[in-house]
């Protein structure tokens, strides 16, 4: 029986097209499985159907056969419905127990949270569906995984029949996902009915029922997913026969250190030990990659390797050159180049034209600017120049950097920052949130750097993005490397995954 | 030991109005919506309550009154902030000169032509309680409350969520909006009543000068106190303390120290003391957004 | 070219509700913008009154769109403008050398100090993270007791006032001073209406001292590397940090260029109209007028200047609303903030413009 129909649902935000057309049927227990690329407009038409973007005219929605309409989540809550967003939305000053009844808090004497019944009512959730957080702990303090089932227990908490999870797995460790699996059957079990957002096939085939595929904003089939392999699933994701691994030439093993990070002690902003004795190599020619949980100190190592952050003790040298604790500027004209984990914070001025980011740490010298005067010209040729060798688009240097696609905001920086001709570059979650199509752009881009000569650290929670691209594969946990895999065991390890998770989790190698 | 009575009492006087604009700061700010025109509302609060309590001849009301003239004037920076996308900081000045004009231009229209109000009788003014005039208790008390709304309410609970993380709050189905411009009214009203605290309980009349600075003063002690109530409160008394003692110091026979200079002190005092202990800000999450 | 429309559209609103506020209390609002027009451009001298009044508030305009594009919000105006004030009194008294030596060095040393107390607030807000709205108002109200203070030194203050002595001749950059009250000079003026009544008040060089600023400032944020790095800052202090700016001293020198704009402003006050310094009660409202002039111009230096002329003309010819009709002047404060709420706003203009924008496309085609 179907708890959750749509019929030719359409949304417009002006004159873009969000999803168009799109029928889904989510039976009643099934784990009904979403696919489709960053930008296809998942997430959009999940976020209809949680009442917080209205659709346009014409289509319909139907819950338990009844034809229903949302003004605001609130009404969705009372339906049933019930979402985890990819973006957490958790207070996080606030304890677990604060987080989970805000909004439907029980009272006493007309104005005083009842906490005590509230606490009653969740244990016994806990209980039933068996997985359990300390209501105490206030947000800020818990892990990824943790806040997760804060999350499941929010919509628990408000007798929710369908769950909807938006790429629930994208931040957890190998470990915590089969725990989220163990969690995703027991509510199954229990007759919730779960859909659940993602773009990892593999992910579809260990725990969905069926899935619906959707490209560009349109409903493409659904379909069950035994009768299905996973080839199968991502060439109608995106529409045409896809790679699903990057392709690069074996490397010919140098030895040729370029960068070299020596017993590296930084803190956070709290004062506490961020990175601990941290030791690492990059050579020559090699893309280094960096596996480990969001968190674990891949910030502050990046921050202080690019002089945002003073370390504590410890060195960092380029091509024998110590670089430790100089200013950014000065590390930059050493040669460390970086694509910041934050595109839009960091690594541009987002009310800066495409010209104006391309020269950001460029501007003081020859040919950009004489005596301290801007050369607009100089600017311009530059800028079409790279414009025209990055496919950045539009075409027009003077357009706004907020203005561009996150795939075009990521061209720019990567522009910027290979036409520096950079010993080592440093690529800090470098696809997050781009689509196919400029994933793979991206990542020739970095393989091509590679293949020229240059040391590439790649840094990434995303462990398939590291084990498609790294020559050598470290691995960080609580700010210490906690193993270094040469070139050779990762071919020769069946196991892979599960090795680099077992060492993720903080197993030693 | 009379001394210490002078310097207790004076710090009360001086602390009070800023209580009450603080703990207005702390509304509007814990909502997530800054409010840099609390100057203006508590101009407004001073003049119409110095107005009312003239012509009603009771000063309660008129006190009253000045509440719910910043709380009006609020209400467009309310409606400009949560419902109308503005920028916040440009509202808030907006506020501080509409506050600042409407108080003046009324008062000359209702007073022929003068730009202050005549003074209030004596016997009409708010009463002393044990020596010190039952506004300050009233500060306390409004203190005491708005701890307690965010300590064990659902309303708090629910204003500090707008604050902090309104997407959070929205998808669990809290209305936002509605708790900002509870926030941003409330802090209208309180400013207002510091206005009034001023104007009608302190002095005795309102004038164009009386409301000059106090306003921003709050805010830097709703900064200081770190968006606490409690702490807010304790930051005015700081200053209100550095106030008194600038008068109790002037007033010394044998000290002789320009009355210019003493009169910095608390200026420098307050400076010093952010300088000092600015520590990470804890500011709400959300604020200005 | 959108934030001038929304400029001039708040600017429209803001007259309108003025003039209602005036209906309601039962003034005629026409009668008010005749009596405000002619008040303003009537007679030659009244032009003169409004350049004179104008160029301090271009100048503290100029200041906070200064410390606005680096992402700071100057509220110490009021502050720099007495710092400013103060100096140039303070050294337009004690030295006295020729006025071509006098006059740059009265003028550069006001700037200067003015710029050290600028540059006070953005240096707490970069090393100490003091929020430069909290410094700066307490540097307002120490500038201001601390200028009383050396107003009331014996030898500095002019016996049995509450001001300072005045300035030298020799630091005075009111025009044609002497010579207006010259026999040939007065003789002169006699046959040539005009130039007298524009010449009656202090008519004095500041203006285009104020332009040469609004030229300089346009370059630096436009044309130079360091106006590039200013506004980069401003945009976004993660990404400049990142991009090697150095931020925090990027914000402690905006501070110091804002401040020495304000100081200056107070400089040629003293030099061009008061020459002397007076003991203040309370502020005078320097800091604020520079915020609206400097959010109505939308932190563009053409902008501010514009937006100076226009409320310098409000301020000039809404005084002469309580003589002429008995309304209340303040009523102008409630058209500056009127203005002000609108540009806080301008998503509300979105469809009027877009009407616009709609109609040029149809009569290009």
């Amino acid at each position: 029986m179907a708890i959750l129909e749509l019929k030719n649902l359409t949304k417009s935000f002006g004159s873009l097209r969000a999803y168009h057309n799109i029928n889904l049927t989510v039976m009643k227990g099934e784990v009904h499985a979403l696919l489709g690329e960053n930008g296809a407009g998942k997430s959009t038409l999940m976020k209809t159907i949680y009442g917080e973007h209205a659709p346009d005219s014409g289509g319909e929605i139907l819950l338990h056969q009844k034809k229903i309409k949302l003004e605001s989540t609130a009404e969705a809550i009372a339906l049933g419905i019930g979402m985890v967003h990819q973006h957490f939305r958790l207070v996080r000053p606030f304890s677990v127990l604060q987080n989970i009844i805000l909004g439907i808090e029980p009272k006493k004497w007309g104005f005083l949270i009842d906490y005590k019944s509230a606490r009653n009512k969740i244990e016994s959730i806990m209980a039933e569906f068996n997985f359990f957080v300390d209501l105490d702990s206030k947000i800020e303090t818990l892990t990824v995984g943790t806040q997760q089932r804060v999350e499941i227990l929010k919509i628990l908490y408000r007798n929710a029949e369908l769950l909807i999870l938006d790429e629930p797995t994208a931040v957890l460790t190998p470990q915590e996902i089969k725990d989220f699996y163990i969690i995703i059957k027991n509510l199954k079990q229990k007759g919730k009915t779960i859909l659940i957002i993602t773009h990892k096939l593999h992910e579809i085939k260990e725990i969905a029922d069926r899935c619906t595929i959707i490209r560009k904003g349109e409903f493409i089939e659904t379909l069950t997913v035994k009768d299905a392999s996973e080839q199968e699933l991502a060439s109608k994701m995106v529409g045409r026969e896809v790679l699903l691994h990057a392709v690069k030439k074996e490397v010919s093993p140098t030895d040729i250190c370029v960068l070299e990070i020596k017993n590296l002690n930084v803190l956070n902003s709290k004062k506490l030990p961020a990175i601990k004795d941290f030791n690492l190599i990059l050579k020559k020619g090699f893309i280094t990659g960096l596996a480990g949980i969001d968190g674990n100190g891949q910030s502050e190592l990046v921050q202080a390797l690019t002089g945002l952050k003073k370390s504590e003790s410890g060195s960092v040298k380029i091509n024998e050159k110590a670089i430790t604790n100089l200013t950014p500027l000065e590390i930059y004209q050493n040669k460390l180049g970086m694509i910041p984990e934050d595109r839009q914070r960091v690594g541009l001025v987002m009310d800066y034209s495409i010209k104006e980011n391309l020269v950001l740490q460029t501007i003081d010298q020859i040919p950009f600017s004489k005596y301290g005067v801007i050369l607009n010209n100089e600017l311009n040729k530059f800028a079409v120049k790279l414009i025209e060798r990055f496919d950045i688009r539009p075409t027009d240097p003077e357009i706004k950097a907020r203005n561009l696609s996150g795939g075009n905001q990521q061209k720019v920086i990567l522009a910027r920052e290979i036409e520096h001709n950079p010993e080592v570059l440093i690529a800090f979650q470098p696809t997050r949130g781009l689509d196919v199509g400029a994933i793979e752009y991206i990542h020739s881009e970095l393989i091509k750097l590679r293949d020229s000569g240059k040391a590439v650290f790649l840094i990434s929670y995303e462990l398939d993005e590291i084990l498609s691209l790294s020559d050598e594969i470290a691995v960080i946990c609580e700010g210490k490397l906690t193993a270094l895999l040469s070139q050779q065991e990762i071919s020769n390890n069946k196991n892979l995954k599960e090795t680099l998770g077992f060492y993720m989790a903080g197993g030693i190698k | 030991m009379n001394d210490l009575i002078i310097i207790f009492t004076t710090t009360l006087m001086y602390s009070t109005p800023l209580i009450f604009v603080s703990l207005g700061g702390v509304m509007s700010e814990k909502s997530g919506i800054i409010n840099i025109g609390l100057e203006g509302m508590m101009t407004l609060g001073a003049f119409v309550a110095s107005w009312i309590a003239l012509t009603t001849g009771n000063p309660w009301l008129g006190f009253l009154s000045g509440g719910f003239a910043g709380l009006l004037l609020a209400s467009l920076h309310a409606l400009a902030s949560i419902y109308w996308g503005a920028n916040q900081v440009v509202s808030g000045m907006a506020m501080n000169f509409l506050g600042g004009g409407i108080s003046i231009f009324l008062c000359r229209i209702f007073f022929e032509g003068a730009s202050m109000t005549p003074p209030l009788d004596l016997a009409l003014k708010i009463p002393l309680i044990f020596n010190q005039y039952a506004t300050v208790y009233l500060s306390f008390i409004t203190t005491l409350i708005i701890w307690f709304i965010f300590k064990f309410t659902k309303l708090g609970l629910r204003i500090i969520s707008a604050g902090e993380h309104p997407k959070a709050a929205i998808s669990a189905g809290v209305k936002v909006n509605f708790y900002r411009t509870f926030g941003v009214l409330a802090s209208g009203f309180l400013a207002g009543l510091g206005g009034g605290s001023l104007s009608i309980v302190i002095v005795s009349n309102f004038r164009p000068t009386l409301i000059s600075g106090q306003g921003f003063i709050a805010l830097a002690a709703l900064i200081f106190g770190k968006w606490n109530p409690v702490g807010s409160m304790l930051a005015c008394l700081f200053f209100g303390f550095s106030q008194a003692l600038v008068v109790y110091i002037g007033g010394l026979e044998n000290v002789q120290i320009s009355s210019q200079l003493l009169s910095a002190l608390p200026y420098v005092l307050t400076l010093v003391v952010l300088v000092s202990f600015m520590g990470k800000s804890t500011a709400p999450s959300a604020l200005g957004q | 070219m959108k934030n001038f429309l929304v400029s001039l559209l708040s600017i429209f609103l803001g007259l309108l509700l003025g003039g209602l506020v005036l209906k309601l209390s039962g003034i005629n609002p026409l009668d008010a913008y005749t009596v405000m027009i002619e008040g303003a451009f009537s007679q030659p001298n009244y032009i003169s009154y409004i350049i004179i009044r104008s160029t301090p508030l271009i100048l503290t305009g100029l200041s906070v769109a200064f410390a606005f594009k680096t992402g700071l919000f100057n509220i110490g105006t009021e502050g720099q403008f007495i710092v400013g004030a103060l100096t140039a009194t303070f050294l337009g008294f004690y030295f006295n050398f020729n006025p071509w030596l006098q006059i740059p060095v009265v003028m550069i040393l006001s700037c200067f100090a003015s710029s050290l107390y600028g540059g006070l607030a953005g240096y707490l807000k970069a090393r100490f993270g003091v929020h430069e709205v909290l410094s700066t108002i307490m540097l307002n109200w120490l500038a201001l007791y601390l200028s009383n203070f050396f107003v009331f030194i014996e030898g500095f203050r002019r016996p049995d006032t509450e001001t300072t002595e005045f300035i030298n001749q020799s630091a005075s950059i009111t025009l044609l001073e002497n010579w207006k009250v010259s026999e040939s000079g007065m003789a002169w003026l006699e046959n040539h209406t005009f130039w007298k009544s524009f010449l009656r008040p202090p008519f004095n060089a500041g203006i285009f001292i104020a332009l040469i600023m609004v030229f300089l400032i346009w370059f630096i944020l436009e044309k130079t590397t360091f106006g590039f790095k200013l506004k980069a800052t401003g945009f976004s202090q993660l990404a400049s940090r990142y991009a090697g700016i150095n931020t925090n001293l990027k914000m402690t020198q905006a501070m110091m260029i804002s401040g020495a704009l304000s100081g200056l402003a107070g400089a040629l006050h003293v030099m061009g109209v008061s020459k002397n310094v007076a003991v203040l009660a309370a502020h005078e409202g320097y800091g604020f007028d520079g915020i609206a002039v400097a959010l109505i111009g939308s932190n563009h230096p053409v902008g501010v200047l514009l937006s100076g002329f226009f409320l310098g003309t409000l301020k000039y010819s809404g005084q002469k609303l309580q003589s002429a009709l008995e309304a209340p002047s303040e009523v102008i404060s409630i058209m500056i903030g009127v203005i002000i709420f609108f540009i806080a706003i301008p998503s509300i203009f979105n469809w009027p413009l877009k009407i616009l924008s709609r109609i040029k496309k149809e009569s290009k085609q």
